[in-house]
């Protein structure tokens, strides 16, 4: 996954736990505008599995990267139409 | 259909019969062509519908039983699913604004317990196992059942209490949080999960 890509917005969902990274990242990447790359910072392990089911699952989003960075999880999701 | 098929009916199979070119003046065959493009636009519609819908029929008013449907229901919602969530019986509590803020976990009964049931129904039991378990939700990080029916309603979420129930266990339809719907019944609960491509019973 090297695509190209600047983060337009990081949401902070450290110390929340299943569902809530999955319900405010939807909640995030309707707030932006297509094209726009969405940040997610969480400590919930699950939250690896769950955003990548919620992005393969949703239309109009795309999961770009995907990474454990310590006890952070972070996760990068286009906003594509 | 057209009407002026040819009456080839005893050959059992109208799909083969085709109308030959020379029966049909120009306008006909244009209607025809024009009212299977409707058809075929329509069936398209049909198919390429990918929205997805869910119904839960929660049951349960304990507080373990009232996670489930609200964090299936609030994950659906977020991946654009239609979702609708019918209430009875116990499971009414979850959107009575007072008791779901109060629900309780049972030690009776429980083998996740770690207690005899014999001690679980001494009185006070119930209470500790619940304050237990809540502190465990908050350490946790985890979401309150509050926050997860404003979630639900933010997103969509069509949260529906039995009118049954209401009157059964004798509730106002003011004891529910803002955004439920009420005055639903089984049959509107059947009709939803007809449609439905998920159906769960909580």
């Amino acid at each position: 996954m090297s695509t190209e890509y600047t983060v337009t917005e990081t949401l902070d969902v450290k110390g929340e736990s299943c569902p809530m990274p999955v319900v405010k990242t939807k909640g995030a990447i309707d707030d932006l505008s297509e094209g726009d790359v969405l940040e997610v910072l969480a400590t919930d392990s699950g939250s690896m599995s769950d955003l990548k089911g919620w992005a393969e699952t949703t239309p109009g989003v795309e999961l770009l990267d995907q990474e454990a960075d310590g006890d952070v999880f972070k996760h990068y999701v286009r906003k594509t139409e | 259909m057209s009407t002026d098929t040819p009456d080839t009916a005893d050959t059992g199979d109208a799909a083969d019969s085709i109308d030959a070119p020379e029966d049909l003046s120009t306008a006909e065959l244009a209607a025809e062509v024009e009212e299977l493009r409707e058809e075929l636009a329509d069936l398209k519609a049909d198919l390429g519908d990918d929205q997805k819908s869910m119904v839960i029929v929660a049951t349960k008013g304990t507080l373990d039983m009232a996670y489930p449907p609200l964090i299936l229901a609030s994950t659906a919602a977020a991946f654009g699913w239609d979702v609708t969530v019918f209430h009875t019986f116990w499971g009414l509590d979850i959107l009575h604004e007072k008791k779901s803020k109060n629900l309780k976990l049972s030690a009776v009964g429980n083998p996740s317990m770690p207690m005899p049931n014999a001690i679980a129904s001494l009185p006070g039991m119930d209470t500790m196992a619940t304050k237990m378990m809540n502190k465990k939700i908050a350490d946790n990080g985890t979401a309150t059942i509050e926050e997860l029916i404003d979630v639900s309603l933010d997103q969509g979420v069509d949260l529906q209490a039995c009118q049954m129930t209401i009157e059964l266990m004798n509730y106002d339809e003011a004891d529910f949080y803002d955004g439920v719907t009420t005055g639903v019944g089984a049959a509107t609960a059947l009709q939803r999960m007809a449609d439905a491509d998920v159906q769960l019973l909580v």
